[in-house]
């Protein structure tokens, strides 16, 4: 099969996606709620350490929306673990895997559409946002932000798909939630670096999704430079790669 | 009430607990997820302490091991309602209204098992603090105090749960109420001090009666009890209570009269 079979496998199976978004609106419900809640939750409750001496906005919200941002991307991509945990239950996925498109092309295909899948959440969540007062993060830091945001989405993807491709059940679903949720809150979610106590100080100096947070972050409480930038960048390749070999070696692994 | 009805509750209560720490899935809303919470947020929001008009307090913890606890509480009261439902679902209800028991000790045994796992959650939390630094301020007494709070709330919020098992008999309509779980958390003094928290959710957490019990329950850890906030606590208890209680009795009485 040459790359324009290849190309033609990976937009199947995200058309498919997308119909399923189509046809089972309330699908995306979920990856739309539950980061939505927390985010207007959180600006509530919390909305006061900002008065904190050097927490560097004035504004809890425009803080806290890249936080909404990745956790939002983070359910929709575990979502992609949940679906092909079902597939695999009904006996779909053996059908795929019985089809002349190599093991990547089937990988491509499944965490790319949950790339494109993560701008839902996104959308809403920084309509909400804009409308009680985040910062407009100006153009740059926009695309950083949703850049961010599609690739956290596909590592989730991986993550999910790893997972499900391990234990074959839907049951799995809750890991795959949870090991998103907890790798994004283990960051500078709640306050920066400087301000967080005890174990949380080390765990997020050292979590890599801490820098994703930072680039996602920086439009939106203060300006873009390339400093901010590169280090999210490298975080997201990196997680991007590991991920997607972990997910690829459970492809190879599973037998028709 | 007569023994027979005190045994068959005992025995739906254990059951109810049994099943819960068979199934993962309902375990882990009640315990692991307040606890990954209580521990990001104690560390991630912990300078809080700092702000003029915090109440004075030994650490966050302390203020947040409340919070943690009805959480649980109220997610105990979901897990509890969903798996009602299932029960409905398979047809195990329908088996136990054909047994010669009281109907309402059916739906009591349940809130039974719901208000135990309450307890243990209560006992776990206190744990957690104490291992990690809180300290309750009114000592045994007061742990003894928190303990009996989270019971009664595991009554009043299992109550709830279980009115919309029997009203809807489906577990994912009581699973979807998952997220409003968390908007009665946001909306109460049960994470922040409501005078800091910010408008409008400032103003409706003061009435909330959530924050009225999750205050009684916070009391003993950062001071010593005053009578006022323990008799709002059981104020609002109450009223939770009654509510739960007698939505779940009117859709235990529809469903008997249309048979679902």
């Amino acid at each position: 099969m040459g790359w324009r079979a290849d190309l033609e496998s990976i937009s199947a199976l995200m058309r498919r996606a997308a119909n399923e978004l189509l046809r089972v609106p309330g699908a995306a419900i979920p990856g739309v709620l539950a980061p939505t809640i927390f985010f207007l939750g959180l600006t509530a409750v919390f909305g006061s350490l900002v008065d904190l001496t050097g927490f560097p906005t004035n504004s809890y919200q425009s803080w806290l929306i890249p936080i909404s941002l990745l956790q939002g991307a983070g359910f929709t991509g575990a979502a992609t673990g949940v679906n092909l945990a079902r597939d695999i239950e009904q006996g779909w996925f053996d059908r795929l895997l019985v089809s002349p498109a190599p093991r990547p092309v089937i990988l491509a295909g499944l965490v790319l559409s949950a790339a494109l899948r993560s701008l839902i959440p996104a959308t809403v969540l920084l309509a909400v946002g804009f409308a009680i007062g985040v910062h407009w993060p100006g153009v740059p830091g926009l695309l950083i932000a949703v850049l961010c945001v599609m690739c956290m989405g596909t590592i989730a993807a991986c993550w999910g798909t790893a997972l499900a491709l391990r234990y074959r059940s839907q049951s799995a679903a809750p890991l795959m939630q949870a090991g998103m949720l907890l790798v994004i809150l283990t960051t500078t979610a709640y306050a920066p670096l400087a301000l967080l106590t005890g174990w949380l100080h080390t765990v997020a100096r050292y979590n890599p999704v801490t820098q994703i947070v930072e680039a996602a972050r920086q439009g939106f409480v203060g300006g873009v430079t390339w400093g901010d930038t590169w280090p999210g960048l490298l975080a997201l390749a990196g997680l991007l790669a590991l991920l997607a070999a972990l997910a690829l070696r459970g492809m190879r692994r599973t037998a028709v | 009430m007569t023994a027979t009805d005190l045994r068959v509750i005992a025995a739906l209560g254990a059951r109810s607990v049994k099943q819960t720490f068979r199934r993962p899935q309902l375990l882990a809303p009640i315990v692991v997820f307040p606890s990954i919470l209580l521990a990001i947020q104690t560390a991630g929001a912990g300078r809080a302490v700092d702000l003029p008009g915090f109440p004075p307090v030994d650490n966050f913890l302390s203020f947040m091991l409340a919070g943690a606890m009805i959480q649980s509480t109220l997610l105990a009261g979901n897990s509890g309602g969903i798996a009602l439902a299932v029960d409905i679902e398979m047809g195990f209800t329908d088996r136990l209204l054909a047994a010669p028991i009281s109907r309402f000790a059916i739906v009591l045994g349940r809130l039974a098992g719901t208000a135990a796992l309450a307890g243990l959650s209560a006992i776990w939390f206190i744990a957690v603090g104490l291992i990690f630094g809180a300290s309750i301020q009114e000592g045994v007494p007061g742990a003894l105090l928190m303990i009996f709070f989270v019971v009664l709330s595991g009554v009043a919020f299992g109550g709830i749960g279980a009115s919309v098992a029997l009203r809807t008999g489906s577990a994912s309509v009581v699973q979807g109420l998952f997220p409003l779980v968390f908007v009665i958390l946001f909306l109460s003094s049960a994470f922040f001090p409501d005078t800091l928290m910010l408008e409008p959710a400032a103003s409706i957490a003061k009435y909330n009666p959530l924050s009225f019990i999750v205050e009684g329950i916070r009391d003993p850890v950062i001071s010593s009890i005053t009578w006022s906030v323990f008799g709002k606590a059981i104020g609002a208890l109450a009223l939770v209570g009654a509510i739960g209680i007698g939505l779940s009795a009117l859709a235990l009485r529809r469903r008997l009269r249309t048979g679902g």
